[in-house]
Order: structure tokens, then sequence, then C-alpha cells
């Protein structure tokens, strides 16, 4: 036993909207999971078992809804997995169902994502009045921005980066034809006059709420060899990690939390990175308000500590940069929060595959996926490669 | 596959509701008694993944807060299922497989006492044909057992064997939260809760906490005399749907105990996660235990029902009586879903 | 696979685009050991904060230390003073919290507690308040005293200096415990093990 070779096969997305009004929830699915089949010319026999991930099930309104979706989702007689771990869920489910890959358990392995934020009030969700709790006061932005805030101070950085990013992200996303947001008129002057919602984020620098869901299909090293064979580019797993970390402690970083840093030093050490700036042709992370994208440069190594801001100022973070940074438009562009790390993870993917059409960076050999969740503490990472580990 | 034991199993007394207590204090006894009795703390641990789900208490995230219960501090690497814990535990042992850990933690909890447990449980079915008729989990498995009847495979009387074995056994668990010894015949005469089902044929509604822990190769040999060792472990689906299955069998356990190897040697002791009683001979059936196996001498989940967590504890009881040396080779089961829809099945055994 | 077609029969049909399935569920919640004493001590306007034998103190106390794992025993009254030690500024009406907009959204560090909590920040323009800012509580009045950390209405300048080295949890030095310094990355000893006591090396705990 141990650890076998684990590749990506295949890829689906759905088009991500803020409603997908055309398909139930078991349709969203599949279209994204058939999509990932068909990449991998496979079909739903071929799969040996299922994992699925989403974020909080309130968002439906369906309890533990994979038990509704499992023939949907051809599991019928085999495994079925459902992974929650708060926003990273996305990433981390792709890193369970590669797992079982990985301890030679199963050779091909199907993942899907997805959440379906218009079915109920994703506000709602997010903000049942709990008794005993203290409020929040102003949703998810208002829990963040203080954390960007101390970041902006820490690091001397310039007010107008965090637009640079949203600016950025909005345009990689025009070329990204799955993307939710398609903004052609967007302007550096249109986000910095549009409405400052939680002071230091303004609303065009804050993710959207989207319907959408990511598949992927992983296989072993004889199922990715044989699609290599046929001139299917495998993107090869070369590592994965996860960190989590408290809520509330003393000593936490909310800005760069302990906890991310530690996963990717890990993730990189599997993947054989020594300098991450170097050694990574590009990344996909998960930046649901834009000063995220500085913060994250700088927990993941990119960066030195305060210098984050920099790089998306110089431009080493756009498609043309020598770090681009979010090719698809990342979660600022697209964000079914179930879905959102699977799809940092897919991208990862598509670039090494060298499938991620308008969006490819050229000559992608290793590409970095990132998610996060919770208050800053739980994170998923892995490193995909054209080459085997 | 690579040896993996259980090590250490605690779990807190079920209650019908624990009101003085939230989830991550009432958790947190069965995290630390599980560690001190391996002498461990979270440093120890490689991996922690947990089990639970948010509409039980109608928490979103309810298991960011419980995390704390473990002191993930400096961070650690773990993972969450919304799933019972039986599946947080076969994640844990997938990691371990991999072989750059030695060693996990897995928990589970659930309260379900704050809310109306069966008609929480109706928000599990499909949301636009089912859940809006509020079928209660009941009346569901109601269904399944009038199927049972119909068919010829059980009696009502079989029912009661079921029942009044159960509680008697749990007698001897201190745990349990129903426990009593009264004759299987006696039972027949209560009126129906939900026909053909009677209260006795029902789990209870529970509040509770569990935790495992395990350990690989010589490191479960150096913590315990006698670990309980993961022989194979194996879990399957069905559709939701009730047309869409022969209640009266599980198809989904019968393959999961087929991938885990039961029927490889003699089996001692079944643990098997049948909230109500006809369940318990469907699962006998489609893992093909004979008479020679004892079932449930914890009183299984008829004498305490922790939802996301009586999975994990079938494997702890099992863990528990293999490790005391009472039994050598047994098997646990853990069920999820209306109707033992998706069924989880892990072979223990002693020796190494 | 072939594609899935409509049957013959309801090829006319208007298709059914959705269905409004409302659901209510009750819950009694409970508020557990560690924040009942916590609530209690709130109707007396007392702050009282918690924390495990060696560990830090919580306010408001969830249960366990996070840090440690365990319960959270021992009861240290805290100031209702403490430093905003970062904020933003909410233009956004949300759900129901009446708030006029702006308003503040602070993290306070009270005087005697580990961690900040978050509240708002009253009685000073939005576009004044600082890091570092001295504030205090402001309770209702005392007849809508309830056990709810909402019975502090809000914090306000008390008009001290501010305190511009006040502790902000995780920093140190501007770099932060999760930066890679001269590209090294950190380990788990810049932070201190609290069941071991040992790391942290780069703890900001006050040691320098």
């Amino acid at each position: 036993m141990g650890h076998e070779r684990v590749a990506v096969v295949g890829i689906g997305q759905t088009k991500h909207q803020a409603t997908r009004g055309d398909v139930s929830v078991a349709g969203l699915l599949r279209e994204a999971a058939q999509r990932a089949l068909a990449d991998a010319h496979m079909t739903w026999t071929d799969i040996d078992a299922v994992v699925i991930g989403k974020a909080p099930d309130f968002f439906e309104g369906v309890m533990m809804p994979e038990l509704f979706l499992a023939d949907a989702l051809g599991c019928t007689g085999k495994p079925m997995f459902r992974v929650h771990t708060a926003g990273s869920v996305g990433g981390s489910t792709a890193i369970v169902a590669s797992q079982l890959v990985a301890a030679g358990i199963h050779e091909r392995v199907l993942t899907v994502a997805f959440e379906k934020q218009s079915e109920s009030e994703a506000m709602w969700a997010l903000s049942l009045p709990m008794p005993f709790t203290p409020p929040l006061h102003a949703g998810a932005g208002g829990y963040f921005a203080p954390h960007i805030r101390s970041y902006i101070r820490r690091s001397k950085s310039p007010d107008h980066i965090g637009i640079l990013v949203a600016l950025k992200d909005r345009q990689n996303g025009l070329k990204n034809p799955y993307a939710h947001l398609h903004e052609p008129e967007i302007s550096f002057d249109s986000i910095k006059d549009s409405m400052m919602l939680w002071d230091p984020i303004r609303y065009a620098e804050t993710c959207p709420s989207s319907d959408g869901a990511c598949a992927l299909v992983l296989g072993s090293e004889k199922v990715a060899d044989d699609a290599a064979a046929e001139g299917r580019q495998p993107a090869w797993i070369q590592g994965t990690a996860m960190r989590s970390e408290p809520t509330l402690s003393a000593e936490r970083d909310t800005v760069l939390p302990l906890g991310g840093a530690l996963c990717a030093a890990d993730v990189y050490k599997q993947a054989g990175i020594t300098n991450p700036r170097k050694d990574v042709d590009c990344v996909e992370m998960y930046v649901p308000f834009s000063w995220f994208e500085p913060m994250w440069l700088e927990n993941l190594g990119f960066a030195e500590p305060g210098e984050g801001w920099k790089m998306t100022e110089d431009g080493a973070t756009a498609l043309d940069g020598d770090l681009p940074v979010n090719m698809s438009g990342g979660v600022l562009c697209t964000n079914p929060i179930g879905a959102s790390g699977m799809l940092r993870f897919g991208e990862t993917a598509m670039q090494v595959r060298g499938t991620a059409g308008d969006h490819q960076v050229d000559g992608v050999r290793k590409a970095v996926g990132h998610a996060y969740g919770g208050g800053s503490q739980f994170f998923a990472m892995w490193v995909v490669g054209s080459e085997k580990p | 596959m690579r040896d993996i034991a259980i090590i250490s199993f605690a779990q807190t007394p079920a209650r019908r509701s624990v009101p003085e207590l939230n989830e991550v204090e009432m958790l947190m006894p069965a995290i630390h008694g599980a560690l001190e009795q391996v002498d461990m703390t979270i440093d120890d641990i490689g991996f922690t993944c947990s089990g639970s789900t948010d509409y039980l208490a109608g928490t979103a995230f309810s298991f960011v807060s419980t995390l704390d219960g473990v002191g993930p501090w400096p961070p650690i690497q773990e993972s969450h299922v919304e799933m019972d814990g039986a599946w947080a535990l076969y994640e844990a042992w997938v990691k371990l497989q991999l072989g750059e850990l030695d060693t996990a933690l897995v928990y589970a909890y659930a309260k379900s006492s704050p809310g109306d447990l069966p008609m929480v449980l109706t928000r599990q079915l499909d949301p636009i044909t089912v859940a809006p008729l509020w079928p209660d989990s009941v009346s569901l498995a109601a269904l399944q057992a009038r199927s049972m009847l119909d068919s010829g495979k059980a009696t009502e009387a079989d029912f009661a064997e079921v029942a009044a074995r159960s509680r008697k056994s749990a007698l001897d668990n201190p745990n349990a939260q129903l426990a009593w010894d009264r004759p299987a015949a006696d039972l027949l005469d209560a009126d129906y809760h939900v026909a053909p089902l009677r209260k006795s044929d029902c789990a209870p509604i529970t509040d509770g906490a569990a935790c495992v822990i395990l350990a690989a190769g010589d490191i479960a040999r150096s913590k315990i005399e006698r670990p309980a060792w993961i022989r194979g472990i194996d879990h399957r689906v069905e559709p939701i749907h009730l047309g869409l299955r022969d209640l009266t069998v599980s198809e989904s356990t019968r393959i999961a105990g087929e991938k885990a190897g039961v029927s490889g040697g003699a089996v001692d002791v079944a643990e098997l996660h049948a909230p109500f009683s006809h369940q318990e001979l469907i699962l006998r059936e489609a893992l093909g235990l004979g008479d020679d196996t004892d079932i449930n001498p914890s009183g299984g989940a008829l004498a305490a029902n922790p939802m996301m967590t009586a999975g994990l504890i079938r494997i702890g009881e099992l863990a528990t009586r293999i490790s005391n040396g009472s039994a050598n080779r047994g098997v646990a089961h853990a069920t999820s879903g209306p109707c033992l829809q998706q069924n989880l099945v892990a072979v223990l055994e002693g020796e190494a | 696979m072939p594609d899935i077609t409509l049957p013959e029969s309801l090829r006319d049909v208007e298709a059914v685009r959705s269905v409004r399935t409302p659901a209510q569920l009750d819950y009694q919640v409970v508020a557990g050991d560690a924040t009942t004493r916590f609530l209690r001590n709130i109707t007396k306007k007392r702050i009282v904060g918690q924390r495990a034998p060696g560990g830090r103190v919580y306010v408001p106390p969830r249960g366990a230390d996070p840090e440690l794992g365990q319960a959270t025993p021992i009861e240290v009254e805290v100031a209702q003073v403490g430093t905003v030690t970062s904020f933003c500024v909410v233009n956004l009406q949300f759900y129901g919290s009446g708030m006029e907009i702006p308003y503040t959204s602070a993290l306070i560090l009270l005087d005697g507690a580990d961690l900040s909590i978050m509240h708002l920040i009253q009685e000073i323009p939005a576009d004044q308040v600082r890091i570092g800012m001295r504030v205090e509580a402001v309770w209702r009045d005392d007849a809508d005293i309830e056990p709810t950390l909402e019975s502090i209405k809000w914090f306000r300048p008390t008009g001290e200096p501010d305190d511009v080295n006040v502790r902000i949890p995780g920093e140190k030095r501007g770099t932060g415990l999760g930066s890679w310094p001269g590209g090294v990355p950190p380990t788990e000893l810049v932070v201190r093990n609290p069941r071991t006591g040992l790391g942290g090396t780069a703890a900001d705990g006050g040691e320098d």
C-alpha cells in the first residue's frame, strides 16, 4: 500500500449565474458531472465512488442533500461520501476524493461540489438569529473587513490595491465563458466609485452569490496513462494539504493565519517547490474580497511580509505577469460557495492540461490551487503538474 | 492495506436531552476520555476528522465551534463530514492508508433535543416531491416494517424479540438511555406508535457524543495490549426514493459487507445500527449473520441513538469488546438516510 | 450516454419551473454552561471572561478554550474599557439591524481579556474611529438589561489618548505569524504550544 499516483483526467463545470432557474439541484450537479465524464471519456458506470462537497445545508434547505442526490449522481450500489469544511469545502472535497485513489481503494472517482444559493436565502442561512451569540452586525463582509483594514495598516499598502485586484479578476472573468459576472464595461473608476459597503470593502470588490457546480474525475496512474496515450494530458496531483485552526485564539493571526502558511509549506514540500514565486507557474486562490489577493500572496509564500500588494501593483499577478493569479476570474467573478474551492482546484488542472481556453497561461507545468473557509481558519491546497510526481 | 486499529473509544452517557451544556461542552468529555485512556494529547494525533450535521441543532457551521474542543492550536490536519462519525472514521482510515500519518482522532456528536427530530429528518427527503409532505422518519420506517410483515419475512413478535433483547442487553451498558428486562410477548400488549411499530420498536431520541482513536501498526501495539484491527471497511448507498428499493432487504449493506470481508471468518459479535427493531432483521440477513453471532450486546441504537454518532458508537463498542478479549472478530455497521439508505460495514479483529 | 428526451405526451405541456415549499422548524436552543455564566454576569452589568487552567481569558466564552480544548471554569472579570484593534464602517442596512448608516463595527480588546470582541462604536463620527482608540461600554437602561451581549448598546470613546502599542492578536512587528520572512515558511514552533509550553519564538503575547 502507500501513496499511489493520482491525476485529474476530467473537468466539468456549469455556467454559473445568480439563479439557475432552468435546472434543479440534481440537474445542476449532473450538468457539471456529465461534462467532467465526457472530458474524461467515461460514463457513469466507469465511476467507482462519488465524493460530494457543499457548504451549509441551509443554503438549499435540504438536510444532507447528497442522500436525495445519490441516484442522480449514479451512486446506486457505490460508495458516496459527503464533505463539509465550510468555505474550503470545494478544495477539501477534491482532496478527500484524491485520497481514495491514492490509497489504492478506487481507480476512478467522481467528485462534485456545488451550491444553489437561489434555492433559499444565503443571507438567511448564514444569519439564523442564534440566541446567546453576539450579533455580527454586518454579515460576512463585516467579519472580514476589519482584518483587511489590519492588513492595509501593517503592510502600508496604498488604498487602490483592492481596486486593481477586482479589475484584474473581473477582466480575467470576461475570458471565462462559465464565469458568473461578465462586466465588459468595468474600469478602475467604476470600481472606485462603487458603494463602500464595509469600509474598506467596496461593492465591486466583493464576490457575487452564484448557483453553480464543479466536477472532477480523478484517476489512478493507469487511468491517467491511458488518457495520456490518447493525447489527453493528465493533471498529476503532486501534493495535497489541509490545515485547521480555531476561530478565536489569542495568538491567532487572522490576517496571515498560521494554518494557511503551514498548509502551503506542506503542499510545496510534497511537490518539490522550494521557491514558490519561481517554481509555480500560476495560482488560483480563494479571493472573495479583493484584498485577500495580497494577503494570500504573503501567506502562501509568494511575497515577503508586507510586500504582497506590490506584486499586484506591478502586474505580476496579471494573466501576462510572472505569477498569474485567478486566471478564471476567481471567486470575485463566480461564487457558488461549496463549489468555489473546487473551481480553484479545477482551474489549476485546466491550466496544466492546456484546456483553459482564452484564460490559458502558456506552458504551465505547476499550478497551485487554494481554498479557505470559516473565519480564515480552514485551508485546503493542492499542486497539480504536467509531470508525474 | 496498512494495518490500522482502533485503540481507544469513549462516549458520553446517552440522555434524551442535555440542556445544561452546549455542543462543544457535551463533546469534550468524549474527546478527553478517548485521549486520556491511551495517554495521548492532540499533539500526538496526525489527523482529526468529525461527523455532525447543522440541521439537528439548527445552527449553520456548528462543527466550527465544536472543533475548539480538541484544542486545534497550533493548527492541525483536520476534516469534517456531514455524515455519521462512522464515515469520518472511514476518511481517517483512508488518510492513514497513505502512510504519512500514524494516528487519527475521530469524533461525532449531536443534540437532537433542540428540534423535533422526526420532522427535522423530513428535510433529508426529495425537496420537490416528498419533503413538502413532511413524512416523518418513524412513519417511513413503519412502511418498511409493513413490507417485512407483508412479505412474510417477519412477524410483529420477531420485532418484539429484537426490542426486548436489545433493552435487556443495555442493562449492562452504563451509557445506555433505555434499558429494561421485559418478556417480548408483553411488548405486543402495547398500542401501536405508528403501526405496525410500537414505541418499543423505535430508538430513543438522544443527545450524545463519541470519540475513537485510530493508530497504525506498532504505534497501536505500543498503546494497548489488544488493538482492534480494521480488517475491512466499506460503505454503499441506494436511491432515497422508497419506491426504487425493495425495503425488505438492504442491498447496500450486503455489498458493503461483502467488500469488507464479513464472511471471511467467524463473527463473534455484531454491532448493528438499527434504529428500528425490524431493521436489525434486515441487516442480519444482508450480512449473513447466524445464530452464533452475539447481536448488539451494547443494546444497539434501540438503547441509545445520538444522531450522527450512533454508527461510530457501534464501531467503538465492537472495538472495546475485541480489546478486552470478550470477542475476537466482529462486524460493526452504521446507517444513514431513511429506511437504511446508506450503510457502512467494518470488520474488526483482535489478533495481529 | 444518450440524451434524455421528453416523452411525446408531455411535449406540449408547460414545464413546471419552480415550486415554493416553505418550511418551518422550531428549535429550543440552550446556551450551555459557559455562556449561561457569562450572560448571568451581563445581567449584573459585569463582563466576566473565562479561562481554563493555564489558558487565556475569553470574552465571550464559547464553552471550550480553543487553544487547550478544555472547559473554561475560571471566571475573570475584565474591564468595561478597551482598545479598538480594528474596525469597518458599514454603509449597508443589514436585515433589521435598525442601525443608522454609516455605523462602525469594531474589534475591541477589553483590558484584561486575551482577544477582541466584535461590537459597535457610536457617539463618534464613523470616519474618526481609529485603531488604538480607547472605548468604553455603554449599557442599556437598567430596566432593559437582559442576558445578551446586546445589553451593551455600543462602545464609545473614553477620551483617553490612543494606545498606539495595543497588542493586535497574531501580529508581531507587522509581519504576522503566517508570513514567510526571507522566503522561509513558518513552523508550528512560531507559536507557543499551550499544552507543552514549547515554541512561541515569534509569539506576540507581550514578550516583546
